[in-house]
């Protein structure tokens, strides 16, 4: 149990996919701006990322290495996870609307997320067993949300300050991105 | 429209460089830039499969139903990018150890599906291929500015074909931020406001 609780945490604040890993970079700087769109992101990506992360660990374990087909892993990844977003998106259009409507866009846009197929492939690279990579794929989706919501809360702030020209937009969203990186990085050291 | 052959070629270099004009594809800019020989190696990586990839989109483009085409596009890339494994397994082992997953995070490079998507299924072969060549061309040179700069302020030296060469001096104390998660962040935006400065002149 104490391994598993190990694993969560480095998995969400030191090897935070964001900021330490820098997976999934895109939605993190298109999401941002709004806190509503950044919650959204990380609900979406909190379902996609722990049923991918499964169904990723399971056809790795029992299809491509029982047939030693390793060389199609990233095509087969990357048809699970387009499929599971597509699979997703009918499911909860018809049985729960709601949280369909609020995910709305993000869905079909996690399909391209880097930190879905990046945590799918860290769990392989790592070898996990399969509740090691349940726990780790949760965990990674719960660092992505934590960071992105922290993160568009302060982006909200700077949109009333006044920023010098050139450093406008992302420039000036990437260098606070940097700072919140720094603030992540000094839990680096505490596993 | 009215562009020629080499005007595609040359928007990627300058007008429209990823990831500095296109903000896309953002995690293999940040995450393999600690040295230049991996902004290069990744660049090279990127811009095969962009050029494959974008010619097969314009190939096919007819036969693509516009419906389904996201999935045909990242059948496309997939396979290139799996034939980019499979060489750099071959041939440049130490390098494929270093970028680690970040070859087969190729397929979800929003650059590659967003040129697909944004021009190959458009445009000619011909076209295509240029474009496709500009903006890999663009993609290498930016990550390996970005590498410079980070690995000359980090540890002080620049690496090519794996042998790491002193360019500061001893003496002068590396600034190890720059190497480190926080560095690539801070050191893209300024980079990124840099661009700004020059290109709104």
């Amino acid at each position: 149990m104490g391994d598993y609780v190990i694993l969560a945490i480095s998995c969400i604040l030191i090897n935070n996919i964001l900021l330490a890993q820098f997976l999934g970079n895109c939605p993190f700087l298109g999401t941002s701006k709004k806190m509503e769109t950044a919650v959204g992101m990380s609900m979406a990506v909190v379902f996609v990322l722990v049923m991918a992360g499964v169904g990723t660990w399971l056809i790795n374990n029992y299809i491509l290495q029982k047939f030693g087909l390793e060389f199609l892993r990233t095509i087969a990844f990357i048809l699970v996870i387009a499929s599971l977003v597509q699979f997703v998106e009918m499911f909860l259009k018809k049985s729960i609307p709601a949280l369909y409507a609020g995910l709305g866009i993000f869905l079909p846009l996690i399909t391209t997320n880097c930190a879905v197929m990046g945590a799918c492939l860290i769990n392989i690279k790592e070898e996990y067993t399969f509740l090691q990579a349940l726990v780790a794929s949760f965990s990674y989706a719960i660092g992505f949300g934590l960071a992105l919501i922290l993160f568009a809360g302060v982006r909200e702030r700077i949109l009333l300050a006044r920023v010098p020209k050139p450093l406008q937009d992302t420039s000036i969203a990437l260098v606070t991105a940097g700072i919140l990186s720094l603030t992540f990085f000094a839990f680096k050291g505490m596993v | 429209m009215a562009k020629t052959l080499v005007q595609e070629f040359t928007k990627g270099l300058w007008e429209e460089i990823p990831p500095f004009r296109l903000v896309l594809g953002l995690c293999p800019v940040l995450a393999v830039t600690k040295t230049v020989e991996n902004g290069i190696g990744m660049g090279v990586a990127t811009t095969f499969v962009l050029v494959g990839s974008n010619f097969f989109v314009s190939l096919l483009r007819k036969f693509i139903p516009s419906k389904v085409r996201i999935a045909c596009f990242i059948i496309i890339i997939a396979t290139f990018v799996t034939l980019v494994e499979l060489l750099m397994q071959a041939f440049t082992y130490p390098l494929f150890l270093k970028l680690g997953i970040f070859i087969p995070l190729i397929v979800v490079n929003c650059i590659v599906l967003g040129r697909s998507e944004a021009f190959a299924f458009k445009n000619g072969i011909a076209r295509s291929l240029a474009d496709g060549l500009g903006i890999g061309i663009g993609f290498t040179l930016a990550l390996a500015a970005l590498g410079a700069v980070r690995e000359l302020l980090g540890a002080g030296t620049l690496t090519f074909w794996e042998t790491p060469i002193q360019i500061l001096s001893p003496t002068i104390q590396p600034f190890t931020f720059m190497i480190e998660a926080p560095g690539a962040f801070v050191c893209l935006g300024l980079m990124l406001c840099l661009m700004n400065l020059v290109g709104s002149k």
